[in-house]
């Protein structure tokens, strides 16, 4: 297994948000039994059917991996992480539907793995804050996905959606809300399982199916180039 | 406490207000000191005050707080979620009658009080915050000098920081492989149907001595590499967070405020070591300081050196300052060292108990600082505190936190030397 085949995707998210549980939800379709701390990074893996269903259906690894911490570390801590933002092919943005503020913090995730070339030592960019620009010139496909639905109580239910609707509008991705403990929300056929799957093939046609095979350009480097030259890899 | 919980919402609106109260009260203790030093206010209401902020302060510490984390945690059990009001009740029952057995041991009590006065519960929580105190004032008296001085510096390179990646990065590639192995033998096993890998049976058993499917054993055997190797990479990742952080302490030990720092890291170990000094004296010759150091500074001062000026006024004012530096830092101190700690390990299940726990330890320790900071002031000040507070032992507490000051102190010192020897050893071997 090559370097090269990987695909690689980040699993992103404030602390306690529930990613392990996620991300063995999606590989393994259980529960996750003991969620603790994850330290450092933990990867699993999923087999997923790129084009399922279609003559030109191929099996492709996706590796899930979960960075643990919270976005307001050290510097240090920061530098230590951005180890593993190399490479990446997609990101899943996972936030807390019961907690606002790990909504918010999504967009300081976003940019620390998107600017990782910029960050720690140099200077951002986009000084911290929020673009909308950037994030429709995107090329990294995302998935916005809130957990423990099962905690809010119905009526407070659609204020919730409507905020995170918003939210994924913003990073201009897909959204899924779920609860992590019940592998209903993500049943073959569901509405959930449709984007995750869509989801994965953009990741995966982003990938491998570019015009001239190179691989993708970091994101701050072509704001680096201005922005302008390297427009033309947009896979339609 | 928007700070403490930046990334989660205290929801609670009780525990907020606890918090809150608990802290303002603490702060009135200290500014009712500094008004008997500058005679502010009438004497009598002075006292008055006192007598009424005690009361509360001790309400809320002994009673109010213990139940609130009582009913938190219960409540956090999954299990106890029909009874929570009577599980919190057994709780804090089980607190009061450790919170009473406290007192047996130590010679505090006179028997001269009856048992819900004012000396019963204040000795109590004297001998709990003193302890915390001491053992505070210990590891920050070590940690200190050793996070400020750049002579304890372990000297990282980058080429060191981008060997320990390589690794750990290279762990992960193997983590991944072996899982993708795994996956695969579930996919296959799955896909042919077989629901159970472990035989049954006596017939099962002989039949997989000769039919057994390669997967399985396999697969076990796999695990158990890939957990080991996740456990690899823990290890891994934490070394190269602390080889980041000592990088960055490098940095920024050569700015001119890293100079700073460091200048004042002699200075304070200098006066750590004069504290330790101290306590073991006062231990082994068994002494208790009589006088102040203000005082005893200004007879030395008149003494030797001979200048005259007037000793009433100026003790006055420089016990003023004196006390007021202290119960500043002390104050900026706790709440910070609480901050990074209760940072490190907050989450959104247990914010509501932390908070609770914060308030309790910080009212314990304003009370016990309120006792000690007796030491330090001139006679004529003390007399309030020893009359509101009644007859306690004021000795004994000063003895105790020697001993528990030193104890803490070596023992941090043990381990930090520990720590710090091993440290080194690990980078070698790579």
């Amino acid at each position: 297994m090559a370097a090269l085949d990987r695909v690689k995707v980040l699993v992103l998210g404030d602390s306690g948000v529930g990613k392990s549980s996620l991300v063995h939800l999606l590989c393994h379709n259980q529960v996750l039994g003991n969620p603790s701390w994850t330290v450092g990074c933990s990867v699993d893996v999923r087999i997923h059917d790129y084009k399922e269903g279609t003559p030109e259906e191929k099996t492709y690894y996706i590796e899930l991996w979960d960075v643990g911490g919270s976005v307001g570390s050290a510097t240090s801590v920061k530098s230590t992480r951005a180890v593993f933002y190399n490479l990446l092919n997609g990101i899943i943005l996972v936030h807390d539907l019961t907690n606002k503020k790990s909504s918010q913090n999504l967009y300081r995730w976003s940019l620390e793995a998107l600017n990782r070339d910029v960050a720690p030592t140099g200077v951002l960019v986009t000084n911290g804050d929020y673009d909308r620009e950037q994030f429709s010139d995107n090329q990294i496909p995302l998935l916005v996905i809130g957990t423990k639905l099962d905690q809010i109580p119905e009526t407070k239910r659609n204020e919730v959606l409507t905020r995170t609707a918003f939210l994924a509008e913003d990073f201009n991705a897909e959204e899924i809300n779920l609860d992590c403990t019940n592998p209903r929300y993500l049943a073959a056929g569901s509405s959930n399982a449709v984007k995750l799957s869509r989801f994965f093939d953009k990741v995966i046609e982003k990938r491998y199916f570019l015009r001239d095979g190179n691989q993708i350009p970091g994101f701050s480097e072509r704001k680096r180039f201005g922005g302008g030259t390297l427009k033309s890899l947009h896979y339609d | 406490m928007r700070k403490l919980f930046k990334d989660y919402e205290v929801r609670q609106y009780v525990v907020q207000v606890i918090f809150s109260v608990t802290f303002a009260f603490s702060c009135t203790m200290f500014e009712l000191i500094i008004f008997e030093i500058l005679g502010v206010l009438n004497s009598s209401s002075r006292y008055f005050h006192w007598k009424l902020n005690l009361c509360v302060i001790l309400l809320i510490l002994v009673f109010m707080v213990p139940f609130y984390i009582g009913y938190f945690v219960v409540s956090n059990i999954r299990l106890l979620h029909r009874q929570k009001l009577l599980f919190a009740c057994v709780v804090w029952l089980t607190f009061m009658y450790f919170f009473w057995k406290l007192g047996d041991p130590f010679p505090i009590l006179s028997p001269k009080h009856g048992i819900l006065s004012i000396e019963q519960l204040i000795s109590r929580v004297g001998v709990i915050g003193v302890t915390l105190m001491a053992l505070l004032s210990g590891f920050g008296a070590v940690n200190c000098p050793y996070t400020y001085m750049s002579y304890f510096l372990r000297n990282v390179t980058d080429a060191d920081i981008l060997a320990l990646e390589r690794r750990l990065l290279q762990t992960m590639d193997m983590i991944v492989s072996k899982k993708k192995r795994i996956a695969v033998a579930h996919r296959t096993m799955f896909q042919r149907g077989e629901v159970h890998n472990r035989p049954t049976g006596f017939w099962g058993m002989i039949k997989s001595v000769t039919t057994s499917v390669p997967g399985s054993e396999n697969l076990s055997l796999i695990q158990q590499e890939v957990d080991a190797l996740e456990e690899l990479s823990r290890q891994l990742f934490l070394e190269t967070a602390d080889l980041h952080a000592t990088k960055e302490r490098i940095e920024y030990s050569k700015t001119f405020q890293g100079k700073y720092f460091n200048f004042l890291g002699y200075f304070f170990s200098i006066y750590c070591v004069w504290k330790i000094f101290m306590a073991t004296i006062n231990i082994v010759f068994d002494r208790v300081g009589k006088t102040d150091p203000v005082t005893r500074g200004i007879e030395i001062t008149v003494n030797y050196l001979g200048i005259q000026f007037d000793v009433k006024f100026w003790s006055q004012h420089i016990s003023f300052i004196l006390v007021g530096i202290i119960i500043v830092t002390s104050i900026r101190g706790l709440l910070i060292t609480l901050t990074k700690f209760f940072y490190a390990i907050s989450s959104s299940k247990s914010s509501n108990v932390i908070v609770l726990l914060l308030a309790q330890i910080m009212g314990m320790y304003f009370v016990s600082s309120v006792l000690l900071i007796r030491m330090s002031m001139p006679p004529e000040y003390r007399t309030i505190i020893t009359e509101v507070l009644g007859e306690l032992q004021f000795n004994f507490y000063h003895r105790w936190f020697d001993v528990i000051f030193l104890v803490s102190a070596l023992s941090s010192i043990l381990f930090l030397y520990l720590a710090h020897k091993q440290a080194p050893e690990k980078h070698m071997a790579l």
